[in-house]
């Protein structure tokens, strides 16, 4: 177990609503293996976003631990949390999220920049990294002049540029088309083929599918954790 | 790292480039107008201390009193008090450079066919001293010159020009009350005097010839004006308090009568003179600066819908990994990059106008590094300052919240 990319122990985050503290996540335990390729799902209100933004280490629990790579990092300050999340994790959000001002390249080599890499090693690995997604020819270009698809296949570079621990996907199809996302889980499939840990959250079942393991939440709480009987079929 | 932030505040700013420009303007105008008015204000000083000295400096003048004969007082220099024995004793005193008695008046000056009304001083030797007046063409009288009563006459810059034109008037003759002069010398040049006056349209005489032959004093030997130079600003004091002894002792007043003589410190009047100008020039300085700090709330209203716009921005940025302190110096950045740019807009508006108002109107200006180099300071300042809480306000943004934000 000690070898897990991410441990969680017991994980509660509660809110405070007008109505009183509201649990939105009540004690969640959870193992993710190196190489693990993990799709979490549920309704709309079940707790996966509140576990997907406590695994982004973009909010911090109120009960329980979280040892992403061994480190407990249930209680660490902001400044460390965003250290976390430039070197051991990264984003696909489902709105793609690039910068719009910023030319393809500067957006995939933008981790680096508060990672402290020096201009020639962020450009080198930003190339590299687009032609992994097959987005050479746009390096310059502004993320307005491609396609939505091709959007997102940039944020996966950038996700990859800083060689994370594991990639969080957040409903990474959700504003793509069927042929599109079947596109883009296929980048994800070979990603994990090459090893890469990848955590998916998602409400749509033939997304699910891709992934090897499905967790489901309900109510602030796992209720079903299984294999994947089939995968790599197209749908 | 700080190359690819300036990178992106350039691009920041030149996403709306109007607004930026805008909000430039505010800057811009506030600088310019601080060193507008530093520039006239600091002229003015400069002109006011030309003018002070060519005055002569730690100077104080002795005037004759008033006294009061059956019951009717004379006004200063109304009567006879002075007299050139009391200038001799002055000038035995410690800390006395210069005295001159001076008996001074106005004269119709004839000299060929030309006419000219001046200013008539009769005086010793020491006056020039006293005042710091050169000769630039000729020569002055000395003290046997006073002695003798010789007819030799030292002119002004505005005399020779009115009377001799372009003659050389050294040499020449001319007459003051039928009385024929040498004119022996030309002064130096002096301009006004604080009230205004042309200090170069006189014409200096020897006091006794002055005395005899132009004004016939009734008492031979009194004047009307003792001119006093201490030989410092701090021996000014001691000499004021030596004189009223003295001259109270020579003239025989009792304890509890009034003195006879009136003591006026020169210097005095023109330092307040100067700190008037001082006063002004700081007076609009600060009334600038009111502008310049209008112009840095102008960049923080800017940087605060700046930040409330590019929100999801932030969230994104956080997500990958930037902390709180480089959000900051992100949007602080921005803040002092405008108030950089329009600083140097300002700094260049503001040497324009300034040349311009010197140019049309003639009006003394004095451009100084170092205003320049507050203006720039400030502008820095107001960058920081006004930045800072919008920029902190990004840096605090919940980074969950943000990317929620459309």
């Amino acid at each position: 177990m000690t070898d897990a990319v991410i441990r969680v122990v017991g994980l509660g985050k509660s809110y405070e609503t007008a109505a009183g503290l509201f649990p939105a996540l009540k004690g969640v335990d959870l193992a993710i293996q190196p190489g693990e390729y993990l799709a979490i799902m549920g309704p709309s209100g079940s707790g996966k976003s509140t576990f997907m933004n406590l695994l982004g280490c973009l909010d911090t629990p109120t009960v329980g631990d979280y040892f992403l790579a061994g480190e407990n990092v249930a209680h660490m300050d902001k400044d460390a949390l965003a250290i976390l999340r430039n070197r051991t994790l990264g984003f696909v959000f489902q709105g793609f999220n690039l910068l719009p001002r910023m030319s393809l390249q500067d957006n995939v080599a933008l981790p680096l920049v508060y990672a402290g890499f020096d201009k020639e090693t962020r450009r080198a690995k930003a190339r590299e990294l687009l032609g992994k997604v097959g987005l050479s020819q746009y390096a310059d270009s502004l993320p307005n002049r491609i396609s939505g698809g091709q959007q997102q296949r940039v944020a996966i570079a950038r996700a990859l540029v800083n060689e994370p621990r594991l990639i969080l996907a957040d409903e990474p199809t959700g504003n793509l088309d069927s042929h599109t996302s079947e596109e883009i889980m296929k980048l994800f499939d070979e990603l994990n083929r090459e090893g890469i840990t990848i955590v998916l959250v998602t409400h749509e079942q033939d997304i699910a599918e891709h992934a090897k393991r499905q967790v489901k939440f309900l109510d602030g709480q796992v209720v079903s954790d299984h294999l994947t009987e089939r995968q790599g079929l197209p749908c | 790292m700080l190359k690819a932030m300036l990178g992106e505040a350039w691009l920041a700013m030149g996403a709306n480039r109007l607004r930026t420009a805008l909000t430039m303007l505010g800057m811009v105008i506030g600088v310019g107008a601080v060193v507008i008015m530093m520039a006239i204000g600091q002229g003015a000083q400069y002109a006011v201390q030309q003018t002070i000295s060519t005055m002569g400096s730690n100077l104080y003048i002795v005037l004759s009193g008033s006294f009061t004969t059956s019951g009717v007082r004379s006004g200063s220099a109304g009567g006879p008090t002075l007299n050139v024995a009391d200038a001799d004793a002055i000038s035995e005193l410690d800390g006395v450079t210069n005295v001159a008695p001076t008996h001074q008046g106005t004269r119709q000056l004839v000299y060929g066919s030309q006419n000219w009304s001046s200013t008539v001083v009769g005086t010793t030797p020491s006056y020039l001293e006293a005042r710091a007046w050169s000769i630039v063409n000729g020569a002055g009288f000395g003290d046997s010159d006073v002695r003798s009563s010789t007819r030799v006459a030292i002119i002004g810059k505005t005399v020779a020009e009115n009377l001799f034109g372009a003659d050389d008037p050294v040499g020449k003759t001319m007459r003051i009350q039928q009385n024929p002069f040498i004119v022996i010398g030309v002064l130096g040049s002096k301009g006004q005097n604080l009230d205004g006056r042309d200090q170069d349209d006189t014409v200096i005489i020897p006091l006794t010839t002055a005395q005899r032959k132009v004004f016939g004093t009734p008492f031979l030997g009194s004047v009307r004006m003792i001119m006093v130079q201490a030989e410092s600003a701090d021996a000014m004091a001691k000499v004021e308090s030596g004189m009223t002894a003295l001259l109270r002792q020579r003239h025989r007043l009792r304890e509890g009568m009034p003195d006879d003589f009136f003591m006026r410190n020169l210097s005095a009047a023109a330092e307040s003179e100067a700190a008037t100008t001082r006063t002004m020039s700081i007076l609009l300085g600060a009334i600038a600066s009111i502008s310049l700090l209008v112009g840095g709330i102008g960049i923080m209203n800017i940087m605060l819908v700046s930040v409330t716009e590019r929100t999801r921005e932030i969230g994104i940025r956080m997500a990958i990994g930037a902390r709180q302190k480089d959000i900051l110096s992100q949007f602080l950045l921005e803040a002092v990059m405008i108030s950089f740019a329009g600083c140097l807009l300002g700094l260049v508006l503001g040497l324009g106008i300034a040349l311009g108002i010197n140019a049309f109107t003639g009006m003394v200006i004095v451009i100084s590094g170092s205003a320049a180099l507050v203006a720039f300071a400030v502008a820095a300042t107001v960058g920081i300052f006004f930045g800072w809480y919008p920029a902190r306000k990004a840096a605090r943004l919940d980074p969950i919240e943000a990317l929620r934000y459309q």
